[in-house]
């Protein structure tokens, strides 16, 4: 059979650390299986930290004394927009971790991570702007803030545009791992740009002076939705993990042995 | 929170149609909230379809495979 290429067998790292029973799960091979059982507990957990966050938000938390009901887009364009900037991080984590110690999974964790980051920018970018016409008069300003959310955005694309520009996984995996790690430097820019320059966009969003009260629902409405979106995203990623290994082994013998058992 | 919920409710909507209108910002917050949940749910969706789509692939190879040793 013709199962077995060269591209599909284990590396050394992988080979060695596959002796260590914790480590057994670097190999894609075994990581598939866990995945799909993890899967279905972060979905039901997104679930329900989203339910208990949209309670909170929209009937807990008590109208704003400045802007009215449109201040409750905080509850999901905080956690997008937190989720945008942690995902990257954690994307680019693991194209380092791929680039220095050369496995296999590492790389196709950052690939998986990507499009959802993407997706958390562009969602923190759109409910900003329905944010920003009420409150600001527009929809849209050249501010630190923003113009360093949206370079985020073309950095999301741009790692996922080389990435398919290379057909070579391993050599699209180690590219794409160099753009992450250099476009790591914009997540602090974006972060302390409200400090460093003088932004239409508000400050730290936590510190947000009102009455004791009013902050205490507020913040906690905003942390359950953040737990919801970390669940969903490691739910997400989990999912997009398990088909890019399925395409990637798709020669190998143990995708042939998991297919036939499908069967 | 605790037992001041109720009174909280009664605070923030008198209605549904009140509570949907968003105290007049209802195209700014269902819009985001719209798109958020959305969008979330269609990569869902594309996901599921591309799992399967590899699933099916790979079936076909399979067989492929399974008619040229026989």
């Amino acid at each position: 059979m013709v199962y077995v290429t060269p591209e599909n067998t284990a590396t050394g790292q992988e080979r060695f650390i596959g002796h260590a029973s914790w480590f057994k799960y670097s190999s894609p091979q075994m990581f598939f299986p866990l995945a799909g059982k993890l899967v279905p507990w972060f979905a039901v957990a997104a679930l329900l930290f989203a339910a208990t966050g949209l309670y909170i938000g929209f009937f807990v938390a008590p109208t704003d004394s400045q802007q009215g009901e449109a201040y409750r887009i905080i509850f999901i364009h905080v956690p997008a927009a937190w989720m945008s900037m942690f995902i990257y991080v954690v994307m680019a984590f693991w194209a380092g971790v791929g680039l220095t110690f050369n496995t296999r999974l590492s790389g196709m964790m950052a690939s998986a991570l990507a499009p959802t980051g993407a997706l958390f920018t562009f969602l923190a970018l759109w409910s900003g702007s329905l944010w920003g016409k009420p409150t600001w008069g527009t929809w849209w300003v050249w501010d630190a803030r923003l113009t360093s959310e949206l370079i985020l955005l073309f950095l999301y694309f741009g790692f996922m545009a080389l990435q398919a520009a290379i057909d070579d996984p391993r050599r699209a995996d180690k590219a794409g791992a160099v753009l992450a790690l250099t476009g790591v430097i914009n997540i602090p820019i974006i972060y302390f740009s409200v400090q460093w320059w003088n932004t239409l966009h508000q400050g730290a969003s936590v510190s947000l002076k009102s009455a004791p009260t009013m902050a205490a629902t507020m913040l906690t409405g905003m942390l359950v939705m953040v737990l919801a979106l970390w669940m969903y995203s490691i739910a997400a990623s989990l999912m997009r993990v398990r088909c890019i290994i399925l395409e990637r082994e798709r020669d190998s013998q143990w995708v042939a042995e998991y297919m036939s058992r499908l069967k | 929170m605790g037992g001041g919920i109720y009174e909280q409710i009664e605070m923030n909507w008198a209605s549904w149609s009140d509570f949907f209108a968003m105290g007049g910002y209802a195209l700014y917050v269902w819009g985001s909230y719209g798109v958020v949940f959305g969008l979330l749910a269609l990569e869902i969706a594309l996901l599921i379809q591309r799992k399967r789509s590899i699933l099916q692939q790979l079936d076909r190879m399979r067989s492929a495979v399974h008619r040229s040793v026989r």
